[in-house]
């Protein structure tokens, strides 16, 4: 079929010039204000689709993510502290941090998962108040209103950002390549079906538990490593930083904005969303106006695309291509009776 | 001629509401078993019970002699009793294809292929690459048919198989029971069409109120009085000696 | 030390009498529209700047100012369901109104930080500080009125809700929505009316909770959580449920704070937990009938 191998031929084409610009932008952009931005924003693609592989797929809507991602930032923290661990191998304690989320999601799932979705979605702010409640008051685990700072690295600021920034780029490729990955097995398949109708889905066999577990799991991996790393990144932690509920709506909208249970929405809606997000910060910091936009681009988002970027993009092109075909296909004959139901 | 399915003395009450009432019904191995009655009288009720998808209040439910009642729906299905719902239940967001292969077990070509297989022996092939969403009502009872097959199950549970569907595609499901019942699987199909349920099936069960009526080949069933009694309401004189149980 | 633990058991069934308020509220909107009101919290927090505003500026009784503040987050109330949630439908409409509330939550959490600042407000009146002391207790002036309102506003819902042509067609619509259509049943006005009721309660509550604490337009998160928890422990959708829920875990709050206080809302979130596990329908809930 000749327009699946062009089409083929195209993707790969894409990918191998987004490489390209991916691994030359810090050489080309230099300065560490613009790296700046790129690391963040290449921490927001690697969570929202380690977020999305769960909650897109599965149609199990988390707010509570930041609690892996504040876990790893501060399991690297406290880690540092105790093992006096100083220079260069702080990143050592980066699986450390991708433990912690694991660790803490399988519990966090079989209590959660076995409830309805909107009480799930319930569920999941509660444990994130419990976290971040428990990050303030342990004082002597986590130092409290005051958090927690990162060993020192001899890296001039350029070379900082110019090296945090591969380093996501690594966090926001293995995750897009695992969430592909997903979507292709028969696991992602079973996620899929959940989502449609899940009793349907255990009444054909699925182990649902199990299922959704996994990729629970799997997303809190992800979500802690890249918790550590922004936190080394940082340098410092605080309990309303590490778990701010900004953060998960955030990272939520820009699901929803590129399109839930897509592959390359999240990284749309990160790159859309994330570097103006970050710029009000920078320029507002007594100001609240980030958080009306927020609210406000959500609204708008919810309100003129519900499905997301990608889906309707996909099928406004659906719909120029299939332009003038007729809207039933035409019967084929068979051995057997055909339907033309 | 063994019993494959045996439900005894069924009981199932939402709320006020007795939906089974001391349920028996027997389905024989090998057999197309019919279960027909008024709206209300429980037959979806009774399906739910025996794969799982409720609790039975009391009562047993057997498979070819072993006990699963209240056995949860997926491990029914392991079991080897395959279901459709009434208003048919598929995964909209996915293709034809992988809507069967969610079912399937492991093995990847080998479940492509029979999937494929099983999707050309009900006949909408043709549709394999398309969301499950954009098929026509008939095709997607046709879907459901297809799902229920996947894991070669022994009975095969089907809830009004031929509702709301034209003429011609009531006659290619009436003919897929009947090869599927040749090879040796046996059925139990509840249905409002009469000649769809009298032209098919061997045996007929007829439920009002939660409780077996009547049962016995079709052309009895027919002119039975009390199921007569049960669809229309009303009292139709003196009933006729019991010619069957 | 008994003395206490009554002494905290008295607060903490007053104290819930005000949760209830708010908490009734939500889980009636839960109960017709099938949505979680996230807002629900900044709600409260904007009808307690509400009667600050009109306290401090025309120097309005906290009691008589419920008077204008009542109705005018019924308003809004009604506002925010016909603007942004009615339009919602489909599947992912659980998630997506949860979202959406979210999201009027933050505007209206930024517009209260735009105009009133970071600073802690509270609500004063000459009740608010004195209390009374009844057989060794003391129970506080305010609290008494709260809880004696909350008793007269959920009292006034249930007779909404079982003695008007309104309250039939809202418990009709709770029931099934398509069957209440069938029969004539406006759905889209019952839901933005009651969606306007379960906020104007939340004007009672906001005054109650700004008279006995401090606040400022953060204190959102903190309510909204433990309102979240009431619900869902009472059963989503049962107002007797939301009533008996609100009281038992304030009552365990205030017990917990003698010995904890910086834990002591942990005390929520684990009973949220314990309880979800046991029975995931919360003690009254009714059973799952709509297909997720």
């Amino acid at each position: 079929m000749d327009t699946m191998s062009r089409q083929r031929a195209a993707t790969g084409l894409a990918l191998v010039a987004l490489a390209v610009v991916a691994i030359v932008f810090p050489v080309v952009f230099s300065s560490p204000v613009v790296t700046n931005y790129a690391v963040y924003a290449l921490i927001f693609i690697a969570v929202v689709t380690a977020w999305n592989m769960f909650s897109g797929f599965s149609g199990y809507i988390s707010l509570g993510q930041a609690v892996f991602f504040g876990s790893g930032a501060y399991a690297v923290g406290i880690a540092a502290k105790a093992w006096h661990i100083n220079g260069v191998g702080v990143f050592a304690l980066l699986p450390l941090a991708a433990a912690v989320g694991a660790v803490i999601a399988v519990p966090f799932g079989l209590v959660a998962l076995r409830v309805r979705r909107h009480t799930f979605i319930v569920v999941t702010i509660a444990v994130f108040f419990i976290f971040q409640l428990m990050a303030f008051n342990l004082n002597s685990f986590t130092g409290g209103t005051i958090g927690m700072s990162a060993p020192f690295l001899p890296w001039t600021p350029t070379a900082f950002n110019d090296r945090f920034y591969y380093i996501t780029l690594a966090c926001a490729v293995a995750a897009v390549v695992i969430a592909v990955l997903v979507r292709r097995s028969r696991f992602g398949l079973q996620l899929r079906a959940i989502k449609d109708d899940e009793d349907r889905a255990r009444g054909l066999g699925v182990r649902a538990m199990r299922v959704k577990l996994a990729a629970f799991v799997l997303s809190a991996t992800i979500t802690g490593l890249v918790g550590g790393v922004w936190f080394l990144y940082l340098t410092q932690v605080l309990p309303q930083s590490g778990f701010d509920p900004l953060f998960d709506l955030s990272l939520v909208l820009m699901a929803f904005l590129g399109g839930l249970g897509t592959i390359s929405g999240p990284i749309i809606g990160a790159l859309l969303i994330e570097p103006g997000q970050l710029y009000l910060t920078i320029r507002y910091t007594n100001g609240y106006l980030s958080e009306i936009l927020l609210g406000a681009l959500f609204l708008l988002i919810v309100i003129f695309l519900p499905r997301g970027i990608v889906p309707t993009v996909g099928e406004w092109l659906r719909r120029l291509r299939t332009r003038g075909r007729p809207a039933v296909a035409p019967v084929q004959t068979s051995t057997r009776a055909e339907t033309r139901a | 001629m063994t019993v494959l399915l045996r439900t005894d003395g069924v009981h199932k009450a939402y709320g006020g509401v007795h939906a089974l009432d001391t349920c028996t019904v027997e389905v024989e191995e090998g057999s197309v078993a019919g279960l027909i009655g008024p709206n209300g009288s429980g037959k979806t009720t009774l399906f739910n019970v025996i794969t799982g998808y409720a609790k039975a209040d009391a009562g047993h439910v057997y498979l070819a002699g072993s006990n699963i009642t209240n056995v949860s729906p997926d491990k029914v299905f392991a079991l080897g009793i395959g279901r459709t719902f009434q208003l048919t239940r598929i995964f909209a967001s996915l293709t034809v294809l992988e809507n069967m292969l969610v079912a399937s077990p492991n093995g990847r070509a080998a479940a492509r292929r029979r999937a494929m297989d099983q999707l050309d022996f009900v006949g909408i092939a043709g549709h394999h690459a398309e969301l499950a969403g954009t098929l026509s009502y008939g095709q997607r009872k046709l879907l459901e048919l297809a799902y229920v097959l996947v894991a070669d199950p022994a009975v095969i549970l089907l809830d009004e198989p031929a509702g709301g569907v034209n003429l011609s595609l009531v006659n290619h499901i009436a003919d897929r029971i009947r090869e599927l019942n040749a090879a040796g699987k046996t059925f139990l199909i509840v249905e409002h069409n009469m000649e769809f349920v009298m032209g098919l099936c061997d045996r007929v069960t007829v439920l009002d109120s939660g409780t077996v009526v009547a049962s016995g080949p079709p052309g009895i069933i027919r002119t039975d009085r009390r199921v007569l009694n049960a669809y229309l309401g009303e009292d139709l004189g003196p009933e006729q000696p019991a010619e069957d149980e | 030390m008994a003395r206490q633990i009554y002494q905290a058991i008295v607060d903490g069934i007053l104290v819930g009498g005000v949760y209830a308020l708010m908490a009734v509220g939500l889980t009636l909107i839960f109960g017709v529209l099938d949505i979680i009101n996230i807002a629900q919290g900044v709600l409260v927090i904007l009808g307690a700047y509400l009667s600050y505003t009109l306290s401090v500026r025309i120097h309005l009784d906290l009691f008589l100012g419920l008077l204008i503040t009542v109705p005018a987050m019924f308003v809004i109330g009604v506002v925010i369901q016909w603007a942004f949630i009615r339009r919602l439908r489909g599947r992912e409409r659980t998630s997506m109104t949860l979202l959406v509330t979210y999201a009027v939550a933050l505007i209206i959490e930024g517009i209260l930080y735009e105009i009133y600042g970071p600073d802690p407000k509270q609500l004063n009146a000459s009740y608010v500080q004195s209390s009374v002391h009844v057989f060794g207790f003391y129970l506080s002036y305010i609290y008494l009125y709260g809880f004696a309102l909350a008793l007269v506003l959920i009292a006034a819902i249930y007779a909404l809700l079982y003695r008007t042509g309104f309250g039939r067609s809202v418990r009709a619509t709770m029931q099934d929505h398509t069957a209440a259509r069938l029969i004539g049943i406006d759905v889209n006005r019952v839901a933005a009316l009651t969606f306007g009721v379960g906020v104007a309660v939340t004007a009672a509550g906001g005054m109650m909770f700004g008279a006995t604490n401090a606040f400022n337009p953060n204190s959102g998160y903190d309510l909204i959580s433990r309102l979240l928890a009431i619900i869902i422990l009472g059963g989503l959708g049962s107002i007797g449920g939301a009533l008996a829920a609100s009281v038992f875990m304030l009552t365990l709050e205030s017990l917990v704070t003698i010995w904890s206080p910086e834990w002591a809302i942990v005390v929520f979130y684990a009973a949220l937990v314990v309880v979800l596990v046991i029975r995931p329908n919360g003690f009254f809930g009714r059973q799952p009938v709509r297909a997720q």
